[in-house]
């Protein structure tokens, strides 16, 4: 159903403050009226909740934006692929229930059906772009809210199967790539300021995920007391602006007060990935993490940004093996395969 | 233990310390009154003793669960996952405290409703978010903005929580 070959455009390079925003994601959690919550209800309730989905007129059209995908009928590799992606939570790829996931053509809009929700709605858009990712959203809820009752009540607004959740529901995250403040030993700084403004501070892979390559998940934690809109307007305002702005400021101190340092890592990175045989998937993401800095910075001739992104998806193990065919638990191969995959596209192969 | 006076079982025990010697007392109910000790439980008047029993904590919210799920509290204390819609309501009481650490305080949506609701949840939702945007206008000293709010909650049918009072 994906191209795991290609990137999907919300991975793209030309997207608005792209050299620090990848993207941008807006996930709404809705629960049906008078349906017990996925985690207490029958198999019998689930393929309910699958149907009833189903038979609203977003899957009803012929040639709809959506399509549907059942996950007992994807392998292990194909499902975590899609959480490689970002379509699909990795606790939504092990479960072992009936569950499915709605994907648009381009992979910017997913729909999963069954996880810790029964609707769990997103979608990705390349850079900074929550105002679209969250107009795309709105618009697949209305078309969802004029056939399904979701469960609300006027006190705690949408009710979620986690109560930590309530309210709107809604869930703005960017990806950032952080090298700067990483450099300059600005990160927990960063960590107590989003301590403060309610922000949780995830890794590449989402919740539960540490971070590797500087790179962030930013996103709001309160959902309650608020509305859609102020949510948004504050992170595009003043939260996403201003961490933006900080490490443009601290890219350009290390560029000014320690350039010849800057330029060893980002030149031994680019090295190493042009020439190790053996490369695991952790150490290949702070590698290209280094890599991105210096050709945002233009340091290096290296390669392009698109070919960068390419290889943060390629060099996972759902991803690596699908492209090489070596199994995903045989580690060595693995590395083998993934040095391979990265010099290919380097041109050192 | 017998009282000290005669053969009934005696409910008042008294320890008395007194130039290093100890001597201890044992009263039977009767005599206990008769000498001026203060009987057990009978002699706390009604009102106060309903008051307490009104205050003790009280043992069955431990046990409680969702009767449209069945979820029990703890089984929710265990996972943090609720059952149900439902669940809202049965655990109202232990969930407020919970939903306001992790929402920093807030304790009433003011987001939109779903478009299935009833109008009234609509207008009760309306009511919400011009209360906000009032106490964020005072707040800020924009007493322009704050009249014209409270112009627009005056319009709204019905009382308005916060005039009650």
């Amino acid at each position: 159903m994906v191209k795991p070959n290609e990137t999907g455009p919300w991975l793209g390079e030309s997207g608005t403050d792209s050299d620090i925003v990848l993207s941008s994601r807006v996930r709404l959690a809705r629960n049906l009226a008078g349906v017990p919550f996925v985690n207490r209800a029958s198999d019998a309730a689930r393929n309910e909740v699958v149907g009833m989905v189903r038979r609203t007129p977003l899957f009803a059209a012929q040639n709809g934006p959506l399509r549907w995908v059942e996950m007992e009928d994807l392998i292990d590799r194909d499902r975590h692929i899609l959480v490689e992606r970002h379509l699909i939570s990795s606790q939504f790829a092990e479960a072992n229930f009936p569950r499915g996931v709605a994907v648009s053509e381009e992979e910017t809009l997913s729909v999963m059906v069954n996880e810790e929700d029964h609707l769990r709605i997103q979608t990705l858009e390349t850079g900074f772009a929550l105002r679209e990712a969250h107009e795309r959203v709105n618009k697949i809820n209305h078309e969802f809210e004029s056939s399904l009752e979701f469960a609300f009540n006027p006190r705690w607004g949408f009710l979620t199967a986690c109560p930590t959740n309530v309210g709107c529901g809604v869930r703005f995250s960017v990806m950032l790539h952080l090298p700067g403040m990483r450099y300059a030993e600005e990160l927990d700084r960063l960590r107590r300021a989003a301590r403060d403004l309610h922000l949780a501070v995830r890794g590449f892979h989402g919740e539960g995920s540490e971070s590797t390559g500087e790179f962030f998940q930013i996103s709001n934690q309160v959902t309650l007391g608020t509305s859609e809109e102020d949510l948004l307007e504050g992170f595009c305002n003043d939260v996403v602006p201003n961490l933006i702005e900080y490490e443009r400021q601290s890219r350009k101190a290390l560029v000014r007060k320690k350039r010849v340092i800057i330029e060893d890592k980002v030149n031994r990175a680019l090295a190493v990935l042009s020439s190790a045989r053996l490369l695991d998937a952790d150490e290949s993401l702070n590698l290209l993490s280094r890599v991105r800095l210096g050709c945002a910075l233009e340091l290096i001739n290296g390669p392009s940004m698109k070919d960068i992104h390419r290889l943060l998806l390629h060099v996972q193990p759902a991803h690596l093996c699908a492209l090489t065919g070596v199994a995903m638990d045989d580690t060595d191969a693995a590395q083998e395969a993934r040095a391979i995959i990265v010099r290919r596209v380097l041109g050192t192969e | 233990m017998k009282c000290d006076l005669c053969d009934k079982d005696a409910v008042v025990h008294e320890l008395i310390v007194s130039n290093g010697q100890k001597r201890e007392i044992h009263l039977c109910a009767e005599h206990a009154s008769a000498q001026g000790y203060a009987g057990p439980a009978t002699s706390i008047p009604k009102e106060i003793a309903d008051k307490l029993e009104e205050n003790r904590p009280q043992k069955r919210s431990r046990l409680a669960n969702c009767e449209t799920c069945g979820l029990t509290l703890a089984a929710f204390r265990r996972h943090g996952v609720l059952g149900c819609p439902e669940c809202y309501h049965a655990f109202e009481r232990h969930l407020e405290p919970l939903i306001g650490r992790a929402q920093a305080g807030a304790t009433h949506h003011c987001g939109h409703a779903p478009a299935l609701a009833p109008e009234h949840i609509d207008r009760q939702l309306h009511r919400t978010r011009l209360l906000k945007d009032l106490n964020d206008a005072i707040a800020c000293e924009q007493y322009e903005r704050a009249a014209k709010i409270r112009d627009q909650l005056q319009n709204l049918e019905g009382p308005v929580e916060s005039e009650r009072e």
